[in-house]
This record gives C-alpha cells, sequence and structure tokens, in this order.
C-alpha cells in the first residue's frame, strides 16, 4: 500500500504538470486512484484507515444489508431486496454446481463471498466521487492468490501427489509430455498474475477512460459530444462491473474443478 | 529523450489491447456463429464463452499493463 500510495503522488505530480502545461486539464486520469489517509495528511503506512479501507468497509456494509437485512423477512412473495438477494444466490451456486459438480458446492460460500465483495466493489466504484477498491493490484492480487493457494492446497489434500499428474498430459505423444508438461507448469503459475490483472486493470482502465473523455468536457465545442461519450462509457462500465466479476468467479470454480479432478 | 522513447514505448504496447480486441471479436463471433446454427445449446455455452474471453483478453490486459508501466513507473 505504502508504495502504491508513492506512485500515486507521482502520478498526481504529472497530473500537476501536464495542467500547468496545457492549461486545460484540471486533473489527471489516474488521480481518482490514489490512496490518501482519511483522517490527517500523514504517510500511507500498514494500518493508516484510509479511502480504500473506507469503501471496503462500505462495500461490507452493503452486502450485509442486502444479504442479511434483505432475506430477514423470508417471504413467500419477495420484495425487491430480497429477490435480489435470491437471484445473486441462486446464480452462484448454479454456476458451482454446472462448473465444479456436486462436491463442490462445499466451497460455495466461498465463492459467494468473492462473487459479492467483487461485485458490490465495482458497482461502489461507479458513484461519482467514490473510491474503486478493485481498481487496485494490491486488492486483487489477494483475492488470486487466496484462490491459488487455497486451491492448490486443497488439490493435493484431496489427491495426494497425484494431483501433479495434471501436469503430465497422456493424450499426448510420449515425446511431446516433458514440453507440454513445462507449458502446463508455466500456465498454472501464471493463473494467479492473469487472474488479479484482469479484475484490476479493466476496471482502472475503464475509470480512467471516464475521466478522460471528462477532461473533454473542459473544450466548449466538443463538450456535448463528451457528454454523451461519458454517458455511454459509464453504460459500458456498468456492464463490466458485473461481467469482469462473474469472469473471475467462473475461473475460481475453473481452477477449483482442476484441483478436485485434475485427471481431465 | 529518454521519457520520449518510454512514451513511443507506450503507444506500441498500446498496439497489443487493440489486437487482443481482435481475438475477443474473434470468440465471440464464433460462438454466435455457432449459436445461431443450434440456438437450444447455446444457453449452456455462456459460461464457456465468457472463460473463452477471458484468457483472450488477459493477455491484451497485460500489454495495457506494460503501457502503465511505461507512462508511470520508468
Amino acid at each position: 500500500m505504502a508504495t502504491e500510495a508513492t506512485q500515486g503522488a507521482e502520478m498526481a505530480g504529472h497530473g500537476a504538470e501536464h495542467a500547468a502545461e496545457t492549461g486545460g486539464l484540471v486533473f489527471h486520469p489516474m488521480d481518482q486512484f490514489i490512496v490518501k489517509p482519511l483522517f490527517g495528511d500523514g504517510a500511507v503506512g500498514m494500518f493508516t484507515i484510509t479511502n480504500v479501507t473506507l469503501w471496503m468497509a462500505i462495500a461490507i456494509l452493503v452486502i450485509v444489508a442486502l444479504m442479511v437485512l434483505g432475506t430477514s423477512r423470508r417471504a413467500v412473495v419477495p420484495s425487491r431486496s430480497q429477490s435480489v438477494a435470491e437471484l445473486a444466490y441462486g446464480f452462484i451456486h448454479k454456476m458451482v454446481e454446472d462448473v465444479t459438480g456436486k462436491e463442490g458446492l462445499v466451497y460455495f460460500p466461498y465463492i459467494m463471498t468473492l462473487f459479492m465483495f467483487i461485485v458490490v466493489a465495482n458497482f461502489l466504484g461507479l458513484i461519482p466521487m467514490s473510491f474503486t477498491t478493485t481498481s487496485h493490484f494490491a486488492v486483487t492480487v489477494v483475492l488470486a492468490l487466496c484462490v491459488f493457494l487455497g486451491v492448490t492446497i486443497l488439490g493435493f489434500v484431496k489427491n495426494g501427489p497425484s494431483f501433479l499428474s495434471m501436469f503430465w498430459v497422456t493424450s499426448a505423444p510420449l515425446a511431446l509430455r516433458p514440453v507440454l508438461a513445462i507449458i502446463e507448469i508455466i500456465s498454472y503459475f501464471v493463473r494467479p498474475v492473469s487472474h488479479s490483472i484482469r479484475l484490476a486493470g479493466n476496471v482502472m482502465a475503464g475509470h480512467a477512460v471516464i475521466k478522460v473523455f471528462a477532461g473533454f468536457a473542459g473544450l466548449a465545442i466538443i463538450s456535448p459530444l463528451s457528454i454523451v461519450a461519458i454517458t455511454a462509457i459509464y453504460g459500458l462500465e456498468v456492464m463490466v462491473a458485473f461481467v469482469q466479476a462473474y469472469v473471475f468467479t467462473i475461473l475460481t470454480c475453473v481452477y477449483l474443478k482442476d484441483a478436485l479432478h485434475p485427471h481431465h | 529523450m529518454e521519457g520520449q522513447l518510454a512514451h513511443i514505448g507506450a503507444g506500441l504496447a498500446g498496439l497489443g489491447t487493440g489486437l487482443a480486441a481482435l481475438g475477443v471479436g474473434n470468440v465471440a463471433a464464433n460462438f454466435l456463429a455457432g449459436a445461431l446454427r443450434n440456438p437450444s445449446a447455446a444457453a449452456s455455452q455462456t459460461a464457456t464463452l465468457f472463460i473463452g474471453i477471458a484468457f483472450a483478453e488477459a493477455l491484451g490486459i497485460f500489454s495495457f499493463l506494460v503501457a502503465l508501466l511505461l507512462m508511470f513507473a520508468v
């Protein structure tokens, strides 16, 4: 987090320079991702309460409100919040069952937690002036590493050393198998990298593009066009926010399936 | 000079995102072609579609990341 803060500060310096040069752009598109302490102006340390902490806490509160309060009445005819909660639950439950099979359902609570956190954090980030926690690699790398370590340990616990047979492709000719094994091992260890960077990269890129178009709105000639573009991209971002949470979750399911059944 | 070269490199890395767009479009187009031939089987394959799109997109995101690193970190 500390390094990110310094990076953010550098970006801010960059932005100020830029504004001085052109005179039009008063903010930098990457300024929105700066991690700031909520109280005071000190450096960001390990336990500093920052805007990231605040928006993560808000995400947790929203999820609890939706899932606990929404379903507490247990109405036969569901209210709006109850049907959203039921839809989300049914959607993820079906996804886990379809991809990993019946025995994967034991891990459903973890996958549901992942999905709810990412989707709510993404949607909260779309509120103007809010902070998008999932746009930071520090956040998504932790999520992806938890999945990667958990799935690897689970694979060894469930299958023992035969889990390594996942890298030895028996359907290929014998001469090709060592080469394939190297490729498989590399692709296995790239998983947490692509898993985390996909989410953070998509969310960050979308938000930066919105801010770039917002910068164009300062020029009187193209401001109507730029406002239309912001609206259109915002609509796209609403979709991306959901699709990226879905992709993160379904890839978790795929990795889990590989750990439970390494032989196909 | 070095900073300008980094910006050129960032622009070149940006090409990678466009190529990833080609890949994603290819996945979606082939899915659609298959889905129109057999619409009843399409709904069960949307998860596979998204997995394919995610894998095609990952490398584009990598090049976007390289562009960002060249712009802000180098």
